[in-house]
């Protein structure tokens, strides 16, 4: 079999200019007689000579349907979106991009120990927790912030965690970022990697036994992807049928890792496939394009009891986190160029050609969500820490007799050693009055 | 002390639904029990779901899950993928949405593809979500221990290794009645629990079982046979070990205090501590590795409470520092013939 179209790179497309200039090649249909003998409908049922499926046999196209300058693309099957739900969303992502300016600023004053961005992947997030329900489970990597946010999740909320202060959720506990909310059925983050991926099945999977008809969506990135825990996971998922869809973000790197690094077949989405899941590519910062995929993709995990596959093509526009530098790993013209490409600016300008938005809303809102974010980073700072007796609940349902006899220890150590060890009522909100 | 008496129910444990009058026991091995156990928690609970490998139609590779599939469904009792770090995502998953998770590791051998799931997922997901999730419906049983010629990898006893974890509960029975009580206890536990199964003496032990539904509590010892000149102390299959052991010292006039930890995490410390008060000596053993095996906590946490009452060194009689061997099995086995001489030692220091 002779190769007739070149590799589909999964890698975001850097060199290439703005959509409006020229259509992408994904766009076009393929020629029936181009389509590679990987369809079984199409592919011989026997061979009698060793003829093996190129590693391109899986043309994924990509769906797009906002061009950058805010017009759709001619025939785009949009899912419809209200002005209502539209600056819903388009505004949580504009309050998570100054979330996350105001926090890795924090974080560079020293108020903060770490923070992780979502810049540049707004709508890979905003558009996929839109299509969702308030009682699909979210189990998330830790660059979802956006999805709580669109919840309800608070400023203090955010700030309590951050700051793991006595009202933090988490009892404050584990490092920023690193969120749960019960209330909102967003499952609490953990650090290590894809391990939420065969637990999101397996949550699906309850919730099908429930008969509730509800779903879980599962988010992780493409570096994520090349953990074992992926493959248990979706394999698991499709074997046992369960309501779940995953969302993959292909953001281009894994802290310094780029995607060329990472896997050498096409992207994520070409796995689905492998697996038996109903799988889409996405343009990851098209708001328009993830939400109409999101949108089947969850009719599809709840109306046919199977699991979906959402591939997401994006850019991680920030650093991997405030303990890392992407310049020793990546150029500026790169981020540049996606810099242009931006998620936020795209749908702002569809929201204003709809006349739903304009510049002096935009000014009101960046200026409410400054200060707002300011004013609760000041109140969380100086909120306590929790109590040293959190220190060993939650380790089981009830404290077992030895973790109670450590505890009283550790107490009767604190007593004889009283100012030298932080205060936790107090001790913060010194620091940082000292700091001032 | 709470100390459960083979065949007997113990007036703490639950026993709902039953009277009195309708309490009968079987005759059943240690692989029946548990096949009863999971059949009786998931009469008791809708909720109750068992999934692992080949443990569907089939019943398991050693018949545990035997007639689940058909009596309560293809959705309760399912075969997974070939995945152990699969399984154990998949039943924290949906323990944390509610249900009642018992998964099957096909042998303890096999469960170090779902150590990060267990250990870093599982044990700590109470802890991290400050209480607002947990995966205390889940249960994973997994058959461990050599005596079957079961060479390097289906021979392990990993124990230790989910001692060292905060956030589990980590159960080995070694006969019927503990295997059932225990069991289900474990699947009602609101922890997640790893429920070793001593898979030597699958057949080979036997007792009475109540048909009905009973627990045995979780973190509580069994004192086996009343003693006072040293302390026996072990879990699992190698309760057979301890007790001939103890049998043959018996001769030469040495009474043996029998222990049966049944809990290793976390560990009944107050049984075992009154034990040595009284004998003085112990003798800890257990089929695992010596280095880094669960004989070396207790052994330091009593010399700590009993340093006072100890007049012989802690023994410990436990396998070599190497891998399960096949061929030297028999000669890498702690057996009671290493124990006896292990009391002898201690009695004469």
């Amino acid at each position: 079999m002779a190769v007739k179209n070149p590799p589909q790179k999964a890698q975001p497309e850097r060199d290439k200019k703005p959509e409006r200039d020229k259509k992408p090649e994904r766009d076009k249909k393929p020629e029936p007689n181009k389509i590679p003998q990987l369809d079984s409908q199409q592919a011989p049922d026997l061979i009698t000579a060793p003829v093996f499926l190129h590693t391109s046999s899986l043309a994924i196209p990509t769906l797009k349907q906002l061009q950058a300058d805010g017009e759709l693309y001619p025939g785009a099957a949009v899912a419809p979106m209200s002005s209502e739900l539209a600056i819903k969303v388009y505004t949580d992502m504009v309050y998570t991009r100054l979330l996350d300016e105001r926090m890795v600023g924090a974080q560079r004053q020293g108020r903060l120990s770490f923070y992780l961005t979502c810049t540049g992947e707004e709508a890979s997030v905003a558009g996929t927790i839109a299509a969702f329900q308030a009682d699909d489970m979210v189990m998330a990597q830790y660059r979802e912030q956006l999805a709580l946010r669109y919840r309800g999740f608070t400023t203090e909320q955010f700030m309590n965690q951050l700051f793991s202060n006595v009202e933090d959720l988490g009892k404050g506990r584990q490092m920023p970022v690193h969120y749960g909310c019960r209330d909102l059925n967003f499952m609490t983050i953990s650090s290590p990697l894809a391990t939420q991926i065969p637990q999101a099945a397996g949550y699906a999977y309850g919730q099908k036994l429930a008969g509730n008809n509800a779903c879980t969506v599962c988010y992780f990135g493409e570096g994520a992807a090349s953990e074992g825990d992926f493959h248990a996971g979706l394999n698991m998922a499709a074997v046992l049928k369960c309501p779940v869809v995953f969302v993959a973000r292909n953001n281009g790197y894994a802290i310094s890792t780029p995607s060329s690094e990472q896997f050498a077949g096409n992207g994520i989405a070409s796995r689905g496939v492998g697996y038996g899941i109903k799988t889409i590519r996405v343009d990851g910062n098209d708001i328009l394009a993830v939400y109409s995929a999101a949108v089947e993709a969850r009719k599809i995990a709840v109306e046919q009891q199977q699991p979906v596959l959402i591939e997401t093509m994006s850019y991680r526009l920030g650093a991997h986190s405030t303990s890392d530098d992407p310049t020793g790993y990546r150029s500026r013209e790169e981020e540049q160029q996606w810099r242009e490409n931006d998620p936020i600016s795209r749908m702002k300008n569809w929201l204003v050609k709809q006349n739903w938005w304009g510049e002096e809303q935009e000014e009101a809102l960046q200026a409410e969500f400054r200060e707002e974010i300011l004013a609760q980073v000041k109140l969380a700072e100086k909120c306590p820490k929790p109590a040293l007796g959190e220190l060993i609940t939650d380790v089981y349902e009830t404290p077992p007799e030895h973790l109670l006899e450590q505890l009283e220890a550790l107490e009767n150590h604190l007593a004889k050693y009283p100012d030298q060890y932080p205060n936790l009522g107090y001790a913060h909100n010194q620091s940082q009055e000292a700091a001032k | 002390m709470n100390t459960p008496v083979k065949g007997q129910i113990p007036s703490n444990c639950d026993a709902p639904g039953s009277e009195t009058a309708a309490m009968t026991t079987t005759k059943m091995n240690l692989l029946q029990a548990v096949n009863s156990a999971l059949d009786t928690a998931m009469t008791a609970n809708p909720r109750v779901v068992c999934l692992g490998e080949d443990i569907g139609k089939f019943g398991g590779v050693f018949r545990a899950t035997s007639n689940l599939q058909h009596k309560h469904g293809e959705l309760r009792c399912f075969n997974t993928p070939l995945t152990e770090q699969g399984i154990a995502g998949f039943a924290i998953g949906l323990a944390a949405q509610g249900s009642v998770a018992v998964a099957e590791i096909q042998f303890a051998d096999y469960i170090f593809p779902a150590f990060d799931q267990i250990v870093n997922e599982a044990a700590k997901f109470r802890y991290r979500s400050g209480d607002q999730f947990d995966c205390g419906g889940l249960t994973i049983r997994a058959p461990y221990g050599g005596g079957i010629d079961g060479g390097l990898y289906h021979s392990q006893s990993p124990e230790a290794y989910f001692c060292h974890t905060p956030g589990l509960k980590v159960v080995m029975p070694s006969n019927p009645y503990q295997a059932k009580g225990l069991l289900l206890a474990a699947i009602r536990a609101p922890d997640p629990v790893i429920f070793f199964e001593p898979k030597a003496i699958y057949r080979a032990s036997t007792g009475e079982v109540p048909e009905h539904d009973y627990e045995l509590p979780l973190g509580v010892a069994e004192v086996v046979q009343k003693g006072t000149d040293i302390t026996l102390l072990g879990w699992g299959a190698q309760m057979i070990q301890l007790n001939k052991a103890a049998e043959l010292v018996a001769n030469e006039g040495i009474s043996c205090e029998v222990i049966d930890l049944c809990t290793l995490l976390p560990w009944d410390r107050q049984t075992v501590a009154d034990s040595v008060r009284k004998t003085g000596r112990l003798v800890i053993s257990h089929e695992a590795p010596l280095t880094g095996g669960f004989a070396g906590e207790i052994a330091a946490t009593i010399q700590e409470q009993c340093f006072l009452s100890l007049e012989a060194p802690i023994a410990r009689v436990t396998g070599l520092d190497t891998p399960f061997p096949l061929a030297q099995e028999k000669h890498y086995l702690a057996d009671y013939l290493k124990i006896v001489e292990a009391i002898r030692a201690t009695i004469g220091y």
